[in-house]
């Protein structure tokens, strides 16, 4: 087995990969999920009990977490919205490169 | 660097007070996690995508999970066990034992590695050197890689059972059954986007908890105050004690420090596992690939505050954290942290994200183990030359295998109490070895085919007698584990380079023709790729990326210096 044939196999089989073409995109996933995440826990935050208030050292934590999570989703949906993933070039033939 | 957790785990009463909103939180996570996988399916193809993602990712996507595949749960708990028992030496294991080997990845090795198209670590030693020093670096690999899968897997069911009551085999089945099938469905697709998601869930489960105990001791003043009185003024500086000869809880002197940690064990570890490399080699492009470890370094950088933080607070909040008087373990550093301070909600973050980074330290090992057990071992020495859906069915089955197998290890890993502080030595002697012979093999053209084979197994070899024998039947005195560790790495290094240096003047070298893109200084079609559209910005140029990764780590020491 010499350098060659593991390059000439890799290239190949990257010529027959779907993995670009086919792959959704993360971000629309890091998104959706931090802005429920976020909707979820600023809610809890909204009307904090004193026992929680006090635990968590006069801070009411699930408010600013649930809003710095809200906004990384947003952050993520911008970005996605703004700057969609290139459309996948189709190309079948064994690139020779 | 793996992180030198400490032996039997948390306290028992540490459980957390959950309810219906955090165990919703955590549904939530599992259900994205098996759905990420499913979705994954249909991108996988050839053996290429399921095992290297077609090498098609984008470079923010493959350095997130690189760092994460790092950030596995027993390093957070680790860490910061590490912090409430040494201080603020933690910063070593960051800033010079991780900084400078990733930036080293990023700029030196990765257009070897990438341009020579190599799917595996060990497919490059098979390359450069000859089958031999293959096959025993992929055994040593695989085998590696099960343990620590295991280990994993124990750590997050003692952690389950202590916070949320859950019995041992559930959490090890449970857990183990959604990476089975994330990855068995996805491949390294799936396995990398879970790391990324994870990534950001464990940073909003860490910084409301650092803030929260910072707001507690009275701010980072508070803290230094509290620390200095209880454990001495060093406890909070980085370098406080480490002059050769004088004692420090640490176990080592600067000079261990900078060339055992700094040099051997963290080269060892960030150049030449498979399991974060792997990584980078499933970027899109040549440029891609380089600035996998660099985009990684920058969060690496600061992470440390996220996980050192909470180690000192709880050292400071409770005197004697750790020893059997307080009740607790250094262990104990982040759960006891979330059970005095986070309300439902955020607690239901923070389990979900220790639960994604014993999951994604899992699934890091598993997924490189099927990748190099596949290509490396059954697809090069038992079935060789098949039609490429074979190989894809057999990394399937491989991966379910992989799974029951570390079940088991984690359950044989139950039966140590300290199996923990054994294995991350264990795994010094297999990193360390591998990364003498890749860097002899790739600055020194002379060394010979068969050099390879017998400096891999001398350094191993060399590690092991001086932890064993030497350490441990105290021939010499070294105080600590952690200072055995680093003096084993660098006694492995220089066994295994003294030997290839040897074996190489009676044996005959490599032939030029063959060397070209494998040694330094010498160039191979993959490595003259021009740059992709946008790739040719000032803000990726990796040179600039990883020296800006250097400066900045540096000037971090200043203020724990002085």
């Amino acid at each position: 087995m010499s350098e060659h044939d593991v390059q000439r196999e890799v290239t190949e089989l990257q010529a027959k990969s779907a993995t670009a073409a086919r792959i959704f995109d993360l971000r629309r996933i890091i998104g959706g999920l931090f802005v429920l995440y976020g909707i979820i826990v600023t809610i809890a935050g909204i009307n904090p009990s004193d026992s929680s208030l006090d635990k968590s050292e006069g801070i009411n934590i699930n408010l600013w977490t649930g809003l710095g999570m809200l906004a990384l989703g947003i952050f993520f949906l911008i970005w996605l919205k703004l700057k969609p993933a290139a459309p996948a070039k189709v190309d079948e033939k064994p690139d020779d490169a | 660097m793996q992180s030198p957790t400490k032996g039997a785990y948390l306290a028992a009463e540490l459980r957390l007070p959950t309810n219906w909103l955090d165990y919703t939180i955590l549904g939530i996570y599992f259900v994205v996690v098996l759905g990420i996988g499913f979705a994954a399916r249909r991108s996988v193809k050839t053996s290429l995508d399921f095992f290297l993602s077609g090498r098609s990712l984008p470079a923010w996507i493959t350095g997130l999970a690189f760092i994460s595949a790092n950030l596995a749960a027993t390093e957070i708990l680790g860490m910061a066990a590490n912090s409430a028992q040494y201080g603020a030496y933690t910063v070593h294991w960051y800033w010079i034992g991780a900084i400078p080997a990733m930036v080293f990845l990023g700029l030196v090795m990765m257009p070897f590695y990438y341009g020579s198209k190599v799917r595996s670590v060990p497919e490059m030693l098979l390359l450069r050197f000859d089958k031999w020093a293959h096959l025993l670096s992929s055994a040593l690999f695989a085998f590696a890689a099960i343990l620590i899968a295991g280990v994993n897997l124990y750590a997050l069911a003692i952690v389950v059972e202590a916070l949320l009551g859950w019995p041992q085999w559930v959490a090890i089945v449970v857990a183990g059954a959604f990476v089975l099938a994330y990855i068995t469905l996805g491949g390294l697709s799936s396995a990398i986007y879970n790391e990324v998601l994870q990534f950001f869930v464990i940073l909003a489960a860490l910084i409301p908890l650092v803030v929260l105990g910072l707001k507690k001791v009275g701010g980072w003043g508070g803290l230094t105050d509290k620390l200095t009185a209880q454990h001495g003024a060093n406890f909070t500086t980085a370098w406080g004690g480490t002059g050769i000869g004088s004692a420090n809880p640490l176990g080592a002197n600067w000079l261990t420090i900078v060339l055992g940690l700094g040099f051997v064990l963290s080269f060892g570890y960030w150049t030449t596992n498979f399991a974060e490399v792997q990584r980078a080699l499933s970027a899109k492009n040549l440029s891609a690939a380089q600035r996998t470890p660099l985009i990684a370094a920058y969060p690496k950088i600061f992470i440390v505050f996220l996980v050192m933080i909470p180690g000192l607070v709880a050292a400071a909040l409770i005197p004697g954290f750790g020893t059997t008087d307080s009740g607790y373990q250094y262990n104990d550093a982040i759960p006891y942290l979330m059970e005095q301070l986070l309300p439902n909600g955020v607690l239901g973050i923070a389990v979900t994200g220790l639960l994604a980074a014993f999951m994604a330290g899992m699934a890091a090992n598993v997924s490189s183990f099927n990748t190099v057990f596949t290509n490396d071992i059954w697809g090069r020495y038992v079935e060789k030359g098949r039609e490429d859906e074979y190989y894809v069915r057999f990394g399937r089955l491989i991966t379910v295998i992989g799974v029951c197998a570390s079940v088991g290890t984690a359950f044989l890993a139950s039966s140590f109490s300290n199996i923990m502080s054994y294995l991350q030595t264990l795994f010094s002697f297999f990193n360390v070895p591998m990364f003498v012979v890749f860097i002899v093999g790739m600055f020194w053209k002379r060394a010979s085919v068969k050099s390879g084979f017998w400096g891999l197994l001398a350094g191993t070899v060399a590690a092991m007698v001086n932890y064993f024998w030497i350490y441990k039947q105290g021939i010499i005195d070294i105080p600590t584990d952690q200072g055995a560790n680093f003096v084993s790495a660098i006694v492995g290094f220089v066994a295994g380079g003294v030997v290839m240096i040897a074996v190489s003047l009676f044996t005959a070298p490599k032939p030029a023709e063959e060397l070209q893109g494998l040694v330094y200084g010498t160039t191979s079609p993959g490595m003259s790729e021009p740059p992709a559209v946008g790739d040719d910005a000032w803000y990726r140029r990796p040179a600039l990326l990883g020296w800006g990764a250097i400066v900045l780590a540096a000037a971090c020491y200043i203020p724990f210096s002085f």
